[in-house]
């Protein structure tokens, strides 16, 4: 009998060593992979080409200039919500509360434009762009409001930020049903449909086509949290009491502060996204507007490492699948789900070669066998 | 790594430039093609109904067609109507309430593509030329399929399973909309024209699908003391309830005897295919399509399954008959003389027909002793919002 310990077959050691060339590899490594099993499964699902499935989903995202700026426009909402939660993120309190603020941004620029708009009785009638000042406030204030709830109880109850957050998405979903009840036209439809269709009231301006107003904002949006994040003082801060909060604590931050201030920020932008969708894109509300982008934009954050400038390339990639999806079930007559299976694969393999960048794999060595054998 | 990206954003941009080239192509030779807007697939049988009809029109008449599922009543459904006529359709179609505002400002932009939306409500009175509703006299289906219900009533009288008096029907429907009551209220006189004693409860979903909450519905309805259930909502919720419970069922929007073998009475439904056959013609010909069509039994839009195996023996018969009546005019679903509301009977009725915020009631739609559901000069789209004598709601939330 061996008297040696037994050896199991493979173990995992962390890496150290892992330069950004060899990560970069990894991740690219991880795509080809993830797009050799989906061009597998399609093709034993559904005995498709392959090749042309991916062709589809390229042309659904970028087929055309209409589908290219309609692409462009869902990026930059996707990265508003997810540089939204990245603050928030970074200071290590999860903010799983991004569609909510968002929904509660929409409903208060919803309510601007019906309470201002074909509402008021005949003669009396408020100026459009009053309208849009009167929604911008309220969209921010409102989705500031939505973030600094649970943050207040957090810094003063030291309450889970997780459910909390989380809870007051059900409660802003809850208002939008209310309201879509309430406002409805006709009675009894449960739809708000567009609202002032006419006279255009409280619509945000078309900056050269109707989807560039969300791009600029997005691009203003994602350099100056670049900035907040890496050059000011608040961003620093952010980054200290995410570390640790003794530290912050220690040295003198008013850590409660950090919190409240943050979250409020995290939860206004969210309250933008709101508005542009409402006010720029729908010009209506209903409770699937924001259509879980709340929690896809969580693991855009994630995947991005809270980096503004790769949270760009990790939308784009959610927002190209996702846009590619619709064009595979007109074209090859295949469920939207097929394109969930496409996406879930890619997005698994994305996830998981961030173990392999930090991890390593050593299986059994050989001679640890033979001797095994010899004994 | 600023080099990959660069790389790869240029690649983008030449390919979607050759893909602007290649995709844009009208078919202006005279041919037809036709887009259609579905609000799921082909797992709602809302959705199953209109995809259904699209394959039978198009495959009937050779003409090439694009679907496009899963479009939300939002900002998408002008992306894909837009999309459409970038393929080159010179008909969009839609086929939820909510993607009406939607398809109207696709239509502002595209005058020579025909929009055609089926349950509207706008299209008399937006006074666009290429923008059209459709709806079918819907409640005459309806009726036929309450007269199978209460036959069913009658058998389970006969057979000593239920009293007279414990003929409560129940129903669940999606919102307190007039398509919904219009359908209830027809489903329920059906009913009570051939067992008098029929009561009905109704209870609302507040979604058009919603399987877990239909199905709840149902049960709700069932343990109330329910013996037959109808539904309005577009999921397999309820007929799945009904077999469970061994409850007969009446359903929509097609045949549910594949969930339902044993309880499964009959299913009315509007056939769509007619109204697909008739724009075709019209564009292929030129000609104007109706600003508000409503399909009638007479041009096959409203149709009954086959029978299911619980129905009573005796049904066919009696539907037939009821048929003919309505086909030569002489039988009126909506006749104020069989039904009273809040006991009295209803000489006189404004309906909301043009659509606005304030709900303002707009238009006498009782004419000749009867409601004038779905009625020429009106809208395609129900308008009967009443609730009459005989039907409970149990909640009114939604």
């Amino acid at each position: 009998m061996s008297n040696k310990a037994k050896e199991p077959l493979f173990h995992i050691v962390k890496r150290d060593d892992t330069t950004k060339k060899k990560a970069y590899m990894v991740r690219a490594i991880a795509i080809l992979a993830a797009l050799i099993v989906c061009a597998i499964v399609t093709t034993l699902l559904t005995g498709a080409n392959p090749i042309k499935v991916y062709g589809t989903i390229f042309s659904g995202a970028f087929g055309s200039a209409r589908r290219t700026w309609v692409t462009l426009q869902s990026l930059a909402i996707l990265l508003i919500i997810s540089l939204a939660l990245t603050p928030a993120f970074k200071m290590q309190f999860w903010n799983i509360g991004g569609e909510g603020q968002v929904l509660i941004g929409g409903l208060a620029a919803a309510a601007c434009m019906i309470l201002c708009g074909d509402r008021l009785p005949a003669g009396k009638s408020v100026p459009s762009w009053v309208v849009v000042v009167l929604m911008i406030g309220a969209s921010l204030i409102a989705g500031a409001v939505w973030g600094l709830i649970p943050a207040m109880l957090k810094a003063k109850w030291n309450t889970n930020e997780t459910l909390s957050t989380l809870m007051m998405n059900y409660i802003a979903t809850q208002l939008v049903a209310y309201y879509t009840i309430l406002w409805e036209v006709p009675k009894g439809s449960g739809k708000i449909g567009i609202i002032n269709q006419s006279t255009e009231i409280g619509w945000l301006p078309e900056i050269g086509n109707k989807y560039l107003l969300s791009i600029i904002v997005a691009v203003v949006v994602t350099a100056g949290m670049y900035l907040y994040l890496n050059y000011s003082k608040h961003g620093y801060e952010i980054a200290v009491v995410g570390e640790s909060e003794r530290t912050a604590r220690y040295v003198g931050m008013k850590v409660k502060k950090v919190i409240v201030r943050t979250m409020a920020l995290s939860g206004a932008l969210c309250g933008l996204a709101g508005l542009l969708l409402v006010g720029g894109i729908n010009h209506t509300v209903t409770t699937t507007i924001s259509g879980g982008q709340g929690f896809t934009a969580v693991m855009v954050s994630w995947l991005a490492k809270f980096n503004p400038i790769t949270m760009v390339f990790t939308s784009l990639l959610i927002v190209f699948l996702e846009r590619g999806a619709g064009e595979i079930s007109t074209i090859f007559g295949l469920n939207q789900s097929f394109s969930d299976i496409l996406t879930g694969i890619i997005l698994f393999f994305i996830i998981g070669c961030e173990f392999f960048i930090n991890y390593k794999v050593s299986f059994r060595s050989k001679n640890v066998k033979e001797e095994k054998e010899n004994v | 790594m600023k080099k990959i990206v660069a790389l790869v954003l240029s690649l983008i941009m030449v390919a979607s430039l050759c893909a602007c080239g290649g995709s844009e192509k009208a078919a202006s030779d005279g041919s037809v093609k036709v887009g259609f807007i579905f609000l799921h697939d082909e797992n709602s049988t809302y959705d199953l109904n209109f995809i259904n009809g699209a394959k039978e029109a198009c495959d009937a008449l050779g003409v090439e067609y694009l679907t496009k599922t899963n479009i939300p009543e939002g900002q998408e459904c002008y992306e894909a109507a837009c999309e459409l006529v970038d393929a080159g359709c010179n008909i969009v179609f839609a086929d939820s309430f909510g993607h009406e505002d939607f398809m109207i400002q696709a239509a502002k932009e595209y005058p020579n593509v025909q929009f055609c939306h089926a349950t509207g409500t706008k299209a008399h009175t937006e006074g666009l030329a290429n923008f059209h509703n459709a709806f079918a006299s819907i409640y005459e289906g309806r009726y036929l399929a309450g007269i199978a219900a209460g036959l069913k009533l009658n058998q389970m009288i006969e057979e000593g399973t239920i009293t007279a008096d414990q003929c409560k029907m129940g129903y669940v429907g999606a919102f307190t909309y007039a398509e919904v009551i219009s359908g209830y209220s027809s489903f329920f006189l059906g009913a009570r024209s051939v067992c008098p004693s029929a009561t009905m409860e109704v209870t609302f979903t507040g979604s058009w699908y919603d399987e877990t909450a239909e199905k709840e519905g149902a049960n709700t309805l069932i343990n109330d003391g329910c013996v037959l259930i109808s539904q309005h909502a577009d999921s397999m919720g309820a007929p799945t309830a009904c077999e469970t419970a061994g409850v007969p069922n009446v359903s929509y929007n097609g045949s549910t005897a594949s969930v339902a073998p044993n309880t499964f009475i009959v299913s009315s439904r509007i056939n769509w295919a007619p109204y697909f056959k008739y724009i075709i013609g019209c564009v292929k010909e030129g000609k104007a399509i109706d600003t508000d069509w409503t399909g009638t039994i007479a041009t096959g839009s409203v149709e009954l399954t086959d029978l299911g195996g619980a129905a009573a023996p005796g049904t066919a018969e009696a539907i037939a008959d009821a048929k003919k009546a309505m086909e030569a005019g002489t039988l009126h679903v909506f006749d104020v003389s069989t039904f009273t509301v809040d006991g009295a009977s209803l000489t006189s009725y404004m309906a909301d027909v043009d659509t606005d915020p304030a709900y303002e009631a707009d238009h006498e739609v009782v004419t000749d002793g009867y409601f004038n559901e779905s009625g020429a000069g009106f809208r395609s789209a129900p308008y009967f919002n009443v609730n009459i004598d005989g039907i409970t709601l149990l909640d009114t939330a939604f």
